[in-house]
């Protein structure tokens, strides 16, 4: 008998409207599929995204641009992680792993800087960490770090995919969990090689772990200076 | 290139976008409660039930053949990994290319129950030549010619998985199974390339960089768009005055579709 999954996340009361045709619905898509090719012309500003100075939070607005701002927050987070590693490594660390971490680095960075410019006006602003709890000089203090912040970057992918309304979105969330996966397993071979997707990941169906926005932001909490609030977020 | 209003685009262009992507949704799901209440093993038993109800019947076709062809790529694999597993010395315990079968041989039988259990048939395991007509003749004997076939595959899974999300978007539930098994694909393939890289019997990162220099070779279309350097028109090079060197394409996975899969996996097929 296998348990149930405890990473399955909980859903919400479902709603009565009934669907519309999908003609309708694969048009509307269509209109926005060109987001790949042409991009979207530019046309009103908009509302930005505005820290709470009172609370020092912020909300990720709603739809999926709360989605990406979402993915947005976690990308700042790992990307001022792996920065703070690389500008000064942990005693001992070897020609391979500074070369595996500062690539890790890099591609965080590239996350950040693109859903910055995705997100543009509609942006999360710059958020602060608090990495008191970490030991950059110390190798399994990093490591284990590191560790968690990819396998909970994968876990809120995966939970996040069924959020996006829209393809082009989709598709770019996918683009990038399957670097955090590979991140993540690389890490796991640097603290224990023969890890990379172990049970306490992968369940006895051969699927990774998925996590809920709040169940993501619970784990990550006590990284935020700057609270997310995560409570608009689509729930389905 | 100033993509500053994609958000109020859409509003604009269709301002009850998300609201009909939600009435959609919510009539799939309305069912979802009681398969995240269920055992996983017993999940796809659900999920036939789940689809039979919004339906009308069963599963829509489009769906059952995203589902028929991972399960296809998964057969490959499994078939792959268990006779790797069963040949004697060629793999070193260490590397645990053992734990890779397990999960190859668990998203078949995952798929299979998935298929069946929403009223499809599932796509029976084919007879493979893993030495792609004679291109990898060692490919179970000597173990890094297995780990270069080995890398291919998971690679290409990885895309494969990537390619088909939207194509299931109808369903949260399945959309997140194909999710989860995806970054396990991805998490394999990593582990593949750094054994090769540790090695040194191959010059690999864990992660993929441009097309990994194999343009001009058999494996060229697993990473024909793989040195794209740009993600919605952004181009991912110094991307915010940072040199970031080769993250400009390792950043980001690329899609394959699946003809484009089919075209690559044929060498492998008796």
């Amino acid at each position: 008998m296998i348990p149930p999954s405890p990473h399955t996340p909980p859903r919400p009361e479902p709603g009565t409207a009934p669907p519309q045709p999908e003609s309708v619905l694969r048009r509307s898509f269509l209109k926005f599929s060109g987001l790949g090719i042409a991009g979207v012309a530019l046309a009103s500003a908009g509302c930005r995204i505005q820290k709470d100075k009172e609370t020092d939070s912020v909300n990720v607005g709603k739809h999926d641009l709360a989605v990406l701002n979402y993915a947005y927050a976690l990308e700042q987070l790992e990307g001022a992680f792996y920065e703070k590693v690389a500008s000064g490594f942990y005693a001992g660390a070897t020609a391979m792993e500074k070369d595996l971490l500062t690539d890790i680095r890099n591609d965080e960075i590239a996350h950040r800087e693109w859903f910055r410019e995705v997100l543009a006006l509609k942006k999360v602003p710059k958020l602060q960490f608090d990495f008191s709890s970490i030991n950059f000089t110390d190798r399994r203090s990093v490591l284990t770090t590191a560790r968690t912040f990819e396998d909970i970057g994968v876990s809120a992918y995966n939970g996040a995919g069924q959020l996006l309304a829209l393809s082009p979105f989709l598709n770019h969330a996918g683009k990038i969990v399957s670097v955090e996966a590979r991140h993540a397993a690389t890490i796991r071979n640097l603290l224990n090689f023969g890890s990379f997707a172990d049970s306490d990941v992968v369940d006895a169906n051969g699927l990774d772990v998925v996590r809920t926005p709040p169940q993501v932001m619970a784990l990550a909490d006590k990284y935020f200076v700057t609270k997310v609030t995560v409570d608009d977020l689509p729930t389905h | 290139m100033n993509l500053t209003t994609i958000f109020d685009e859409i509003e604009r262009v269709d301002p009850e976008i998300y609201d009909r992507v939600d009435a959609r949704r919510s009539v799939i799901n309305r069912f979802a409660r009681v398969g995240s209440r269920l055992a996983a093993a017993a999940v796809p038993v659900a999920l036939g039930g789940l689809f039979n109800k919004a339906y009308g019947q069963k599963l829509p076709t489009d769906v059952l053949e995203v589902l028929n062809f991972a399960l296809t790529l998964e057969h490959l694999e499994s078939r792959f990994y268990q006779t790797a597993v069963g040949t004697p010395g060629l793999l070193p315990a260490k590397d645990k290319i053992n734990v890779i079968r397990d999960h190859e041989v668990e998203h078949v039988k995952f798929l299979q129950q998935a298929i069946t259990s929403a009223g499809g048939t599932a796509v029976a395991e084919g007879k493979y030549d893993y030495t792609a007509k004679g291109l990898f003749p060692a490919v179970f004997s000597d173990y890094k010619q297995f780990l270069q076939v080995a890398q291919a595959f998971e690679d290409t899974g990885v895309g494969a998985y990537k390619g088909q999300a939207s194509a299931l978007k109808s369903s949260n539930e399945l959309l997140t199974y194909a999710l989860r098994i995806h970054s396990v694909e991805a998490r394999h393939a990593a582990h593949i390339r750094f054994i090769r890289m540790m090695n040194g019997y191959a010059k690999v990162k864990p992660w993929i960089v441009g097309d990994d220099n194999t343009k001009g070779t058999p494996l060229e279309r697993i990473y024909q768009r793989e040195s794209d350097h740009r993600q919605v028109l952004i181009n991912i090079e110094d991307i915010g005055g940072y040199n970031i060197g080769d993250a400009a394409t390792s950043s980001f996975d690329e899609p394959l579709h699946k003809d484009e899969v089919l075209e690559i996996v044929k060498p492998f097929l008796a």
